[in-house]
């Protein structure tokens, strides 16, 4: 088990290797010129041209790349080329706001959702089943960004009960902070319950339906006991991979979110950076994804061991 | 067990009452929040033309000069200046109580470093160094510009008020390679502190009163004339989403919106707490590439223009008529070198007299690229209009449609798209009012051959035209002659097809703020919290 341990962790830095020149290639040979965008839309051809040198951009790619791969391996991930802040200062800026609104979200679904697949499951074919199914289609189906503005002209142009937008750290004021995660959560956690809802109703029905569970029932076992004692844990391999995958796809998904409620995230840097071709952020957000997402793969394994006593590495 | 069931109950119940609770008033009475168009991540004047790095400039630096409200250079930085009867030795000397941010004095040799670092990126520095034969400090509040022969522009250029805007730097930041941003902290001399340690590139810009700034006496007028810091804090916000921002107008999260999208007009004009006004115009343009065929030919640019119909484009960017100007003068109507002269051929659109001008220039079925930039509303959509009118005068239109960073990586490509498939036929952009009304500054509408702009139109007869008007005192008879002269080159080889102007609307809430300013730049001196 240790030595599994061991191994996926030391596997997290041949996979970032690969990441980095994956990365550090496809957005050079993207269409797009950093120098052009920096110069603005007014300058002279020359003026641009300047700019390219001074960065370094016209070296060959090899040349960069090396001065790059030497750079992240003593720890420097650069300084952007726009605002020439270091790209470590730069994340660590953005990187509260999506923590707070993933795990928030993460928070409300998981609490809500799982019981309501559960519910589903075990009134299968009734009223209430149907209700849950209808409301997992509809918040798969509703557009976040229109959730979004919804929300805002419900709760904050109209009732006057929520900021419209921005976002206040919990080191400032924590009631300020709770408020301006309210709507982003709600709208940003409708679509991640729905996916869980029906992840987990889909793994329960399946379980509730195995022969050990029809024994339990024979046996006269309560409903609580069949549900938690013996479907729950069998059916939670899969509902624990959604939560892991949604986790991932969380911080790095919630693009769409931040841009409507202003929220100063790790996804807006991400989008900010690809349209302005800020080769040094788009570097340094992808290695620390690429990061994040192997580690939560390996976490979910490791729960799989404490879940299913078959499985064994 | 039970006890620490019990503090987990009372901070949820804490978070959430404070989550319910309404938030606390802002502390900063005397702060002003905006939104302004784009977020500053550059914070060098010299290093790009970024509107939002010029306004970020006007905030904490100033100029030896400033425009007024009819586009006369008045003093700034500057107390006195004398010009020799020669017209070739100007001396300029700075006014009293010039401080940088760190509270050392503003001294000539700041100004002449700063010059000099400007003019290495700017069209109009470019041309006033050229005639320069010496920039040299005299003493601490004076310095000394000698030209090798008379100039007309000197004072216009050092008041430049748009793309590289000549800011007079501290000299340790000025004499740093103009190539890169300069390094050191960003003091200015200006009416607001930048607040360094508040800034968070893509989410908030903020800006401290400089207590010891002194204003100048004279009463404010456009860029011109006395700053007074009447606001203890502002506050750029980025809110991306432009339905966000006017959301967070209404409820009073934010003062002001510089560019408010257009769809939001009508909400915004009908909220009584919220003004807003026309503070600027855009000039919408198709360029040609000039290199490359059919529009190396002048008949395939004359057929461009026959082709447009400016209210087409105008009513697909700006809807209303009330937000738009039908508008042939390349150097801006309204503006104080509005002229048309050269054409009157296009005022009516002609698609047939288009089609034959084409098949003239020797067009026949080729493949035409037009780059359609989809992140950028109105541009896209003057670009889906020119694919539309060209296919309707025959051509056989490649729309490529492209995000605007990936257009102006192409743009400077000069190959013909046969031989470079990143090559191009035709963009579209936009100048402001401020630009359009400086051609001797604007990169836009040069038109010299190799040295001009992305289409690098070619018209030795336009150029000279501009030459000698910069040589010519502003509103004498032969200034007039010649911009009528300058404006017929231009119409005779159509450098780019100007398809009309459109406004830019600012708005604020006019219950919190009192604004009077009329420049296009949001100026934040003189704007008072109610």
């Amino acid at each position: 088990m240790l030595t599994y341990v061991v191994r996926r962790i030391l596997a997290v830095f041949p996979v970032m290797g690969v990441v980095v020149l994956f990365v550090f290639v496809l957005i050079r040979i993207a269409p797009g010129d950093p120098a052009a965008i920096i110069a603005g839309d007014y300058a002279s051809p020359q003026a641009i041209e300047t700019i390219r040198v001074a960065l370094g951009l016209d070296q060959p790619l090899h040349v960069q790349l090396r001065v790059y791969v030497t750079n992240v391996l003593r720890g420097d991930l650069g300084r952007s080329l726009h605002s020439k802040l270091p790209v470590r200062t730069l994340i660590a800026q953005r990187l509260e706001p999506t923590v707070a609104l993933t795990l928030s979200t993460l928070a409300l679904a998981v609490t809500l959702a799982v019981p309501l697949g559960i519910l589903a499951a075990w009134k299968a074919g009734t009223w209430v089943d149907r209700a849950v199914m209808v409301f997992a289609v509809a918040g798969f189906s509703i557009p976040v960004f229109w959730l979004g503005f919804l929300m805002i002209y419900g709760f904050a142009v109209t009732l006057d009960v929520l900021p419209v937008q921005g976002y206040v750290s919990y080191r400032e004021d924590v009631g300020a902070f709770a408020r301006h995660l309210v709507l982003p959560t709600l709208t940003l956690g409708l679509v991640y319950m729905a996916l869980l809802t029906r992840i987990t109703r889909a793994s329960m029905l399946e379980v509730l339906g195995a022969d050990y569970i029809r024994t339990a029932q024979a046996k006269g076992q309560g409903s609580r006991r069949i549900l938690f004692g013996h479907a729950l844990k069998n059916a939670s391999v899969p509902i624990v991979t959604t939560i892991g995958v949604g986790l991932t796809l969380l911080i790095s998904g919630v693009v769409i979110t931040e841009s409507v409620f202003a929220l100063p995230g790790l996804g807006r840097l991400t989008v900010d950076a690809v349209l302005q071709r800020d080769y040094s952020i788009i570097q340094g957000v992808t290695l620390l994804s690429s990061a994040v997402y192997v580690l939560v793969n390996l976490v979910v394994d490791l729960c799989y061991l404490l879940l299913d006593p078959r499985i064994r590495y | 067990m039970r006890n620490v069931r019990m503090r987990w109950m009372g901070g949820l119940v804490a978070v959430v009452a404070g989550a319910l609770l309404p938030g606390a008033t802002p502390a900063a009475a005397q702060t002003v929040r905006g939104v302004l168009h784009a977020e500053v991540k550059h914070l060098d004047p010299h290093w790009t033309t970024a509107n939002i790095t010029q306004q970020h400039s006007y905030m904490i630096y100033e100029t030896l000069f400033s425009l007024d409200s009819k586009g006369v250079p008045r003093p700034q930085m500057v107390d006195t200046y004398r010009v020799s009867p020669d017209k070739l030795t100007h001396t300029f000397t700075l006014r009293n109580g010039l401080k940088w941010h760190d509270g050392k004095p503003v001294r000539a040799a700041d100004a002449v470093a700063s010059i000099k670092r400007w003019a290495v990126k700017d069209a109009a520095g470019q041309k006033l160094i050229a005639r320069t034969a010496s920039l040299e400090v005299v003493d601490d509040k004076t310095f000394v510009l000698k030209l090798k022969e008379p100039y007309g522009l000197v004072l216009r250029a050092l008041a430049k008020e748009y793309s590289y805007v000549p800011f007079i730097l501290p000299e340790r930041h000025a004499i740093q390679n103009p190539a890169n941003a300069f390094e050191g902290e960003k003091i200015g001399s200006g009416p607001f502190v930048f607040s360094e340690k508040d800034w968070v590139p893509g989410v908030k810009t903020v800006y401290l009163r400089n207590k010891d700034y002194v204003p100048r006496s004279e009463p404010p007028d456009y860029y011109a004339g006395g700053r007074h810091a009447k606001v203890e804090r502002v506050e750029w916000i980025v809110i991306p989403d432009p339905s966000t921002a006017v959301a967070a107008l209404q409820k009073g999260e934010v003062d002001f919106l510089q560019s408010p999208h257009i769809d939001q007009w009508p909400i915004l004009k009908k909220d009584p707490n919220v003004t807003m006004r026309k503070v600027d115009v855009q000039q919408m343009q198709i360029h040609p590439n000039h290199l490359v065929p059919p529009f190396d030919n002048i008949k395939a640019r004359q057929a461009l223009v026959h082709m447009v119909d400016q209210r087409d484009y105008l009513r697909a960017i700006a809807g209303d008529q009330e937000n738009w100007t039908v508008c042939w003068a390349y150097l801006g109507c309204g503006q104080w070198l509005e002229t048309d002269a050269g054409a009157e051929p296009y005022r009516q659109p002609d698609l047939a007299k288009a089609r034959q001008l084409l098949q003239d220039a020797g067009y026949k079925g080729e493949k035409i690229v037009v780059m359609a930039p989809s992140d950028i509303a109105t541009i896209n959509a003057a670009s889906l209009t020119t694919a539309a009118l060209l296919r309707k005068i025959g051509v056989n239109v490649d729309l490529q449609v492209m995000d605007w960073g990936t257009l102006t990586s192409r743009r400077p490509i000069k190959d013909p798209p046969s031989k470079n498939p990143a090559g191009w036929h035709i963009f579209h952009t936009t100048s402001n009012g401020v630009a359009l009304s400086d051609p001797w500054g604007h990169a836009n509408i040069s038109t010299r051959c190799a040295e001009a702009w992305f289409g690098w139109p070619c018209s030795p007869r336009a150029t000279k035209a501009l030459d000698d008007l910069g040589n010519t005192a502003p509103g004498s008879p032969e200034f007039k002659k010649l911009l009528v002269e300058y404006h017929s080159a231009l119409m005779e080889n159509i450098p780019y097809v100007p398809v009309g102007e459109f406004n830019s609307n600012s708005a604020w809430r006019k219950d919190r703020l009192e604004y009077t300013s009329t420049a296009p730049y949001v100026l934040f001196w003189n704007m008072t919290r109610k």
